[in-house]
C-alpha cells in the first residue's frame, strides 16, 4: 500500500502540493484528476523521489520509501524521456536491469512488453525514429518493464490512439488485479470514471475530493433531464435545490441536490406545456469534478 | 542491487554506445593516421625556427651587436642579454633561461652550454674571435709572416665547456614528450566534452527522471565518468601502443625503454588527468539544458587544457628545467599534461613526480565531491542555464 501523507511543495510564491494525503491500495486503480497546474505531477515526483517535498511523508507498506524500495516503483514521467540514439530493444534491457533484474529475466520482460504494446516491429528501431505515440509505447513499456510493484503513471493516455488506449486500459487493469497499485493522473475524465476504484480531485495543490465514483456521487445528489420543448429560458432557475446545467434541443438538465423532492420541479416542468421525459441520471465524474472545482475553474 | 553493479550497468552502457559508433573507430584510426605522419616527418621539425638566448659577460658584453649580424648571416635567431654574474648565468642555463654564456675577452671567448654548442653560434663565435686576432696581428706589422698570421686565426676558436654531457638522445625525447603531450590534451578534451555532452543529453531528452527515479546521482555520474573513461583508456593505448612499435620498429626511436616507460606513465596521467577534468566538465553540463549552450559553459575548463596544451608545448621545446616549469608542472590542472611531457624528456625529478601526485589525488577527492553536489543539485532541473550558486543550494 502507498500512503501519501501531508505532503507539502512550494516552489516560489505557489504551493504546488499543499497538504496532500491519500492512500493507494494494492489492487487499486486510483485517478488523480485536476486542473493544469493544480499539482499532480509534483506529488508524483514526490512518491518517486525526483522532487524532495518540503514537508510531509511517503510509504510503502508503512515504511518511510528508501531507495531500494523505490527501485521496485514503474514510473512514467509527464516529460517523457528516453535515450534517443538507443534502440528500443537495448533501451528496455537496460531499464529492466537497471531496476534489478539480472540479464535474462531483463530481455524476457523487454521482449514481452514490447509485443504487448504492439512494438514487435520496431524492436530494433532508434527511439527518435518512432513516431510520437510509438515513443509513448515505448516509455509505458519502460514503466512496466522490470514488474513494478507499484505504478505512478502521469497522464498514461496522452497521444495514444483509442486501440492503444485499450490495451493499455487492459494492461492496468490486469496489473492492479495482479494486486499492484496503480497510480495515474489524466484530464480524460470518461476514462478515468470507466477505469478507476478511487478518484482524487486536486485543485490549486489542495486534494480537494477523494473517494470512489459512486461515494463522491453519494454527497452529490443527481442529473435531471427534463424534456419540455415549450419551456421558456429560466424557468426552472428559482426552483428549490436546483441548478440548471445547460439546456440544448428543448432538454433542460438540472442538477438536483440531495435529499430534494422532485415533484415540484415536474410541475414546474408541467406549467410551461407539454413534458415528454423526465429522467435522472448519476453526475458523471466530469460533472462531480465541475462541481467540485467550480465552474469559474474549470 | 549494489551500487557497484549499477555503477557497472551505467559504464557498460556508455562502453557498448561508444566503441560500437563510427565516430570511435574512424576517430582512433585517424589519431593513428596523424602519428603516423607525424613520425615520419621525425622530430627535426620541433628543433629549429626559434630564438637563442645569449647572455654577456664583463669585456664580452662588446661583442652583441656583431654577434647578432654574424649569427643573423648564417640564418640564427640571437637574443643577447648582459649577465653581470657568470655564476648566476649558468644557473640560467641550468634552469633553461639560456642558452649559451659568453664570457672572456672578445679575442678570446669562453662559452659556456647546457649540453652542446649550437653549430651556427659556433661559427658566429668563431669568426668574431678571428676578426679580432686577425686585428691584433695586424696591428703588430712588423714582424709580419703571412703563414703564421693565417695559422694563429685559424688556431683561435672559442673556448667550449659544456654543464653537462650531451644527450644524443634529445631530439628522441623531445618528441616522444611533445607526441604524449599533444595525445594526452587530446584524450582529455575529447572524453571529458563527451562527459559533458553525455549528462547535457540526458538532462535535455528527460531521460534523466526515470534514471534518477531508479538510481541515485552519484551513480549514474560515477557510471558515465568510469565508462567514458574506459574508452578513453583503450583509445589512448591503441594509438600509443600502434605509434610506439611504429616508431620503434622504422628506426625513429631508438630508445624503446624510454618510449615504453613514457606510454605508461602516460596512461596513468591521463586517468589522473580524465578523473581531475571529467567530474568538472560533468557538472558543468549539468548546468545547462540544452545541447547548443554546452559549448559556453564548457569555454572556461577547455580553456585551461588549451592553456596546459600551449605551455607544454612551449616550455618543453624552451625551458623544460627552468624552475617556473617544474612549478606548472606539478600544479593539478597542469600535471597531466606537462608532467608527462618532463618526464619523457628525463627532467622530472622522483620528488616532482611523487608531488604532482599527491596534490593530484588530493584534487580530484575534492573535486569529486563538489562537482558531485553540483551534479545531483542540478542534473533535474530543467530551464535556463542555472547559476552555480543554486545548484550547490539542496533542491
Ligand atoms: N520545477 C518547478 N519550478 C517552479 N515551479 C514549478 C515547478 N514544477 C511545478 N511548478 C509549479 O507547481 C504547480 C503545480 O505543477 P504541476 O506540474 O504539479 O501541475 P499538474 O497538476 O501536473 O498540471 P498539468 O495538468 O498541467 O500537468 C504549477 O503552478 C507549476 O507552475
Ligand atoms: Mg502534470
Amino acid at each position: 500500500m502507498l500512503e501519501v501523507d501531508g505532503v507539502s511543495k512550494r516552489y516560489g510564491d505557489v504551493l504546488a502540493c499543499d497538504d496532500v494525503s491519500f492512500g493507494v491500495r494494492p489492487g487499486e486503480l486510483f485517478g488523480f484528476v485536476g486542473g493544469n497546474g493544480a499539482g499532480k505531477t509534483t506529488t508524483m515526483r514526490v512518491v518517486l523521489g525526483v522532487v524532495t517535498p518540503d514537508a510531509g511523508s511517503v510509504r510503502w507498506s508503512g515504511h518511510p520509501v528508501d531507495h531500494p524500495t523505490r527501485r521496485r516503483f514503474g514510473y512514467l514521467p509527464e516529460e517523457r524521456g528516453l535515450y534517443p540514439r538507443m534502440r528500443v530493444l537495448d533501451q528496455l534491457v537496460y531499464l529492466a536491469e537497471l531496476h534489478g533484474a539480472d540479464v535474462n529475466a531483463a530481455h524476457r520482460a523487454a521482449e514481452h512488453w514490447a509485443a504487448r504494446l504492439g512494438l514487435r516491429e520496431h524492436r530494433d528501431t532508434e527511439v527518435q525514429r518512432l513516431s510520437l505515440g510509438n515513443q509513448q509505447r515505448v516509455q509505458l513499456a519502460a514503466a512496466l518493464v522490470h514488474d513494478p510493484v507499484l505504478l505512478v503513471l502521469d497522464e498514461p493516455f496522452s497521444g495514444l490512439d483509442p486501440l492503444a488506449v485499450d490495451v493499455l486500459a487492459e494492461v492496468l487493469r490486469e496489473r492492479a488485479a495482479a494486486g499492484v497499485p496503480v497510480l495515474f493522473s489524466s484530464h480524460q475524465l470518461d476514462l478515468v470514471e470507466r477505469l478507476c476504484d478511487r478518484v482524487g480531485i486536486i485543485q490549486a495543490g489542495r486534494l480537494v475530493a477523494c473517494g470512489s465514483v459512486s461515494r463522491l456521487r453519494a454527497g452529490a445528489g443527481s442529473t435531471l433531464v427534463v424534456d419540455a420543448p415549450l419551456a421558456p429560458a429560466g424557468w426552472a432557475d428559482r426552483l428549490p435545490g436546483v441548478t440548471v446545467l445547460d439546456v440544448h434541443n428543448g432538454q433542460t438538465r438540472l442538477r438536483v441536490r440531495p435529499g430534494t423532492d422532485d415533484q415540484p420541479i415536474l410541475a414546474a416542468a408541467l406549467a410551461t406545456g407539454p413534458v415528454r421525459g423526465f429522467t435522472h441520471h448519476h453526475p458523471s465524474l466530469a460533472e462531480l469534478y465541475r462541481d467540485v472545482v467550480g465552474v469559474g475553474s474549470r | 542491487m549494489t551500487p557497484r553493479r549499477t555503477v557497472w550497468l551505467v559504464a557498460r552502457r556508455e562502453l557498448r554506445t561508444r566503441l560500437r559508433a563510427r565516430s570511435f573507430l574512424v576517430g582512433t584510426a585517424v589519431s593513428i593516421a596523424v602519428l603516423v605522419v607525424f613520425i615520419l616527418m621525425e622530430s627535426t621539425v620541433f628543433g629549429g625556427e626559434r630564438v637563442t638566448r645569449v647572455g654577456l659577460s664583463g669585456q664580452a658584453a662588446a661583442i652583441a651587436e656583431p654577434l647578432t649580424e654574424e649569427a643573423r648571416a648564417r640564418g640564427l635567431e640571437v637574443r643577447v642579454s648582459t649577465v653581470r654574474d657568470p655564476a648566476a648565468g649558468e644557473s640560467q642555463i641550468t634552469d633553461g633561461d639560456l642558452d649559451a654564456l659568453v664570457t672572456g675577452t672578445p679575442a678570446a671567448l669562453h662559452v659556456v652550454v647546457d649540453e652542446s654548442l649550437d653549430e651556427n653560434l659556433r661559427r658566429a663565435l668563431n669568426t668574431l674571435v678571428q676578426r679580432e686576432v686577425l686585428r691584433a696581428q695586424l696591428a703588430s706589422v712588423e714582424d709580419l709572416d703571412p703563414d703564421q698570421v693565417l695559422a694563429t686565426v685559424a688556431d683561435s676558436t672559442v673556448d667550449v665547456r659544456s654543464l653537462r654531457a650531451p644527450d644524443p638522445t634529445h631530439d628522441e625525447r623531445l618528441a616522444m614528450a611533445l607526441v604524449i603531450v599533444a595525445l594526452l590534451y587530446l584524450s582529455l578534451l575529447l572524453y571529458g566534452t563527451m562527459v559533458a555532452q553525455g549528462v547535457v543529453e540526458e538532462k535535455s531528452s528527460r531521460v534523466v527522471e526515470i534514471l534518477l527515479a531508479t538510481v541515485r546521482p552519484w551513480e549514474l555520474l560515477a557510471g558515465k565518468v568510469v565508462g567514458l573513461g574506459l574508452v578513453g583508456l583503450a583509445q589512448l593505448t591503441v594509438v600509443g601502443g600502434v605509434g610506439t612499435v611504429l616508431a620503434v620498429v622504422t628506426g625513429v626511436l631508438t630508445i624503446p625503454g624510454a618510449a615504453l616507460g613514457t606510454l605508461l606513465w602516460g596512461l596513468l596521467w591521463y586517468l589522473l588527468g580524465y578523473l581531475f577534468y571529467a567530474t568538472v566538465f560533468a557538472a558543468a553540463g549539468s548546468l545547462v539544458s540544452r545541447q547548443e549552450e554546452t559549448q559556453s559553459v564548457l569555454l572556461p575548463i577547455t580553456s585551461v587544457l588549451v592553456l596546459a596544451f600551449v605551455l607544454g608545448f612551449g616550455l618543453l621545446t624552451r625551458a623544460p628545467n627552468a624552475s617556473a616549469t617544474a612549478v606548472l608542472s606539478v600544479l593539478p590542472p597542469f600535471a597531466p599534461i606537462l608532467l608527462p611531457g618532463r618526464m619523457a624528456l628525463g627532467v622530472a625529478t622522483g620528488w616532482q613526480v611523487m608531488v604532482a601526485v599527491v596534490l593530484m589525488v588530493g584534487a580530484v577527492g575534492g573535486l569529486t565531491w563538489l562537482a558531485g553536489r553540483i551534479y545531483a543539485g542540478a542534473v533535474l532541473r530543467t530551464g535556463p542555464r542555472l547559476p552555480l550558486r543554486d545548484a550547490l543550494r539542496k533542491s
